[in-house]
């Protein structure tokens, strides 16, 4: 699993990496009650914004990690946002990405990094 | 180089509980505790919450020549009945700048020999300035400043608070000056939240004690503001500085309801209140805008700010609004102009660039259950 200075998580999955928020993100967010998701065969840029997810307090973005493609998002959000706290880091996953070069994964932070950061 | 934020006399305690705090009107408030803002909110209407409001300001005003004189003063700065208010009963009051905007909606007490005055956290200096200068002849107001105020809502508040002295018999909107193990209790039965419930002003040096005295109870849980909010406004209650402001007249405010017919057009005491020949226009249809509640379709909340259209014509936007946990949906209030206001009427909120449908509909959103 790697890690986000924007509290996502990446998981490598075959040629694939699922694309999440941690637990940390998901405590801090509260009750999660809308999530929209992009189109599938959307060419993004590390950064780009390609989710909203809404709580009960606020509107915020999950921002594309790296470059890529996504290539399938998890419809069960949008019908039960609640699943992104109960679960986080599996039922949870919001999308999929295609990269030309998983070596990019490279430069995120490793579990022990990331715990680091949220100290 | 923003002041330093004020602690509340309940912060430890706050932060024991778990509380999350954020700055809120000057002061160090609980967003939420570990439940969270959903719990919290849905546990407020199942049994009972404590909320910690001593941030509100609370002010004693004393006559100086009579409780009548203070009453018709009071009644030529806000458009309400305060000559006919009972003892041992509180309504609520607006302040209107000269041009008819509201100043701060407030709480009132009659208490025999003098006015007891709950007003909000950020309004607090403009309100005591306001009323120190305007009822200079007539009234000393006192901020009170050796008390706490908390609020305990939900169905079973009534029976939690019975233990510790006697409220069963108060009314919506009764007052109380009660002995207690934790001295001497303001009580209201009020809130915000659109529950039965009551406000509980305490001594300072013992809100401690009535605080852990009240979580002790199985049935209560602390509450943060981030469920005060959603409470509030599942009742359709207003928020100053959201839902109204010095810009916003009274009827625009969707506050008509607060101005009786005596105080109105042909009333025995009409007008006579500051801005009073625009504020009751307002009533004789020159009503131009006003609040109404949405209910946005899909899950989308539509947040305050959120422009709302009627076709291609911009009727006004969204001052609150985000999900409401009871009602299991996103909710909201809106300032739109008077002919799309009819329930049931469908206009458009844009949210993200994208146009979503949205229905007008009568509030509260959440039935209240106020014990009248």
């Amino acid at each position: 699993m790697k890690y986000t200075k924007e509290h996502e998580w990446l998981r490598v999955e075959g040629d694939l990496v699922v694309v999440g928020i941690t637990e940390h993100a998901a405590t801090a967010l509260g009750d999660v009650v809308f999530v929209e998701l992009p189109e599938p065969e959307t060419v993004v840029a590390a950064g780009d914004e390609v989710c909203v997810i809404e709580s009960v307090k606020a509107a915020s973005d999950i921002l594309a990690p790296v470059d890529g493609e996504i290539v399938a998002v998890n419809a069960a959000l949008v019908d039960t946002p609640a699943l992104v706290n109960e679960d986080p880091l599996g039922a949870a996953w919001f999308f999929k990405m295609k990269l030309d070069d998983l070596s990019v994964l490279d430069d995120l932070m490793d579990e022990d990094e990331y715990n680091d950061l949220i100290g | 180089m923003a002041d330093e934020l004020l602690r509340l006399g309940l912060h430890d305690l706050h932060v024991s509980l778990g509380g999350k705090m954020v700055p809120f009107a000057g002061y160090e408030m609980p967003v939420q505790y570990p439940a969270g803002v959903m719990q919290e909110h849905l546990h407020t209407r199942a049994a009972a919450g404590l909320f910690d409001v001593s941030h509100m300001g609370q002010v004693i005003l004393r006559p100086k020549a009579g409780m009548s004189a203070l009453a018709l003063a009071l009644e030529a700065l806000m458009p309400v009945d305060v000559l006919g208010l009972a003892e041992g009963r509180q309504r609520y009051g607006l302040l209107l700048t000269p041009s008819g905007g509201i100043i701060d909606d407030l709480m009132f007490a009659n208490r025999g020999d003098h006015f007891f005055v709950v007003v909000n956290a950020a309004r607090k200096a403009v309100d005591i300035a306001h009323l120190t200068e305007k009822l200079a002849d007539v009234a000393e107001v006192a901020p009170v400043t050796d008390r706490a105020l908390l609020a305990l809502q939900g169905p079973q508040a009534e029976a939690v608070l019975a233990a510790h002295v006697p409220v069963a018999a108060m009314r919506f909107m009764d007052v109380a000056v009660l002995p207690s193990a934790f001295g001497e209790l303001w009580i209201s039965r009020s809130g915000y939240t659109g529950e039965d419930g009551f406000e509980i002003s305490a001594p300072a040096a013992r809100v401690e004690a009535l605080a852990r005295a009240l979580l002790a109870d199985a049935r209560v849980l602390p509450i943060g503001l981030g469920a005060r909010d959603s409470l509030r406004l599942e009742a359709g209650l207003c928020l100053y500085g959201h839902d109204m402001d010095e810009g916003v007249a009274p009827a625009e405010a969707g506050l008509g309801w607060a101005i009786p017919k005596l105080r109105r057009s042909g009333g025995a005491r009409a007008g006579g209140f500051p801005g009073w020949e625009s504020v009751l226009h307002d009533f004789e249809g020159g009503l131009r805008e006003t609040r109404v509640g949405l209910r946005p379709e899909g899950r989308a909340p539509m947040r305050e700010g959120t422009p709302i259209y009627d076709g291609d014509r911009l009727v006004g936007s969204v001052t609150s609004g985000g999900f409401g946990p009871s009602v299991g949906a996103p909710i909201a209030m809106a300032r739109v102009t008077a002919d799309v206001t009819v329930p049931g009427t469908r206009l458009e909120g844009e949210v993200r660039g994208k146009r979503l449908p949205a229905t007008v509909v009568t509030m509260p959103f959440h039935p209240t259950t106020y014990k009248r």
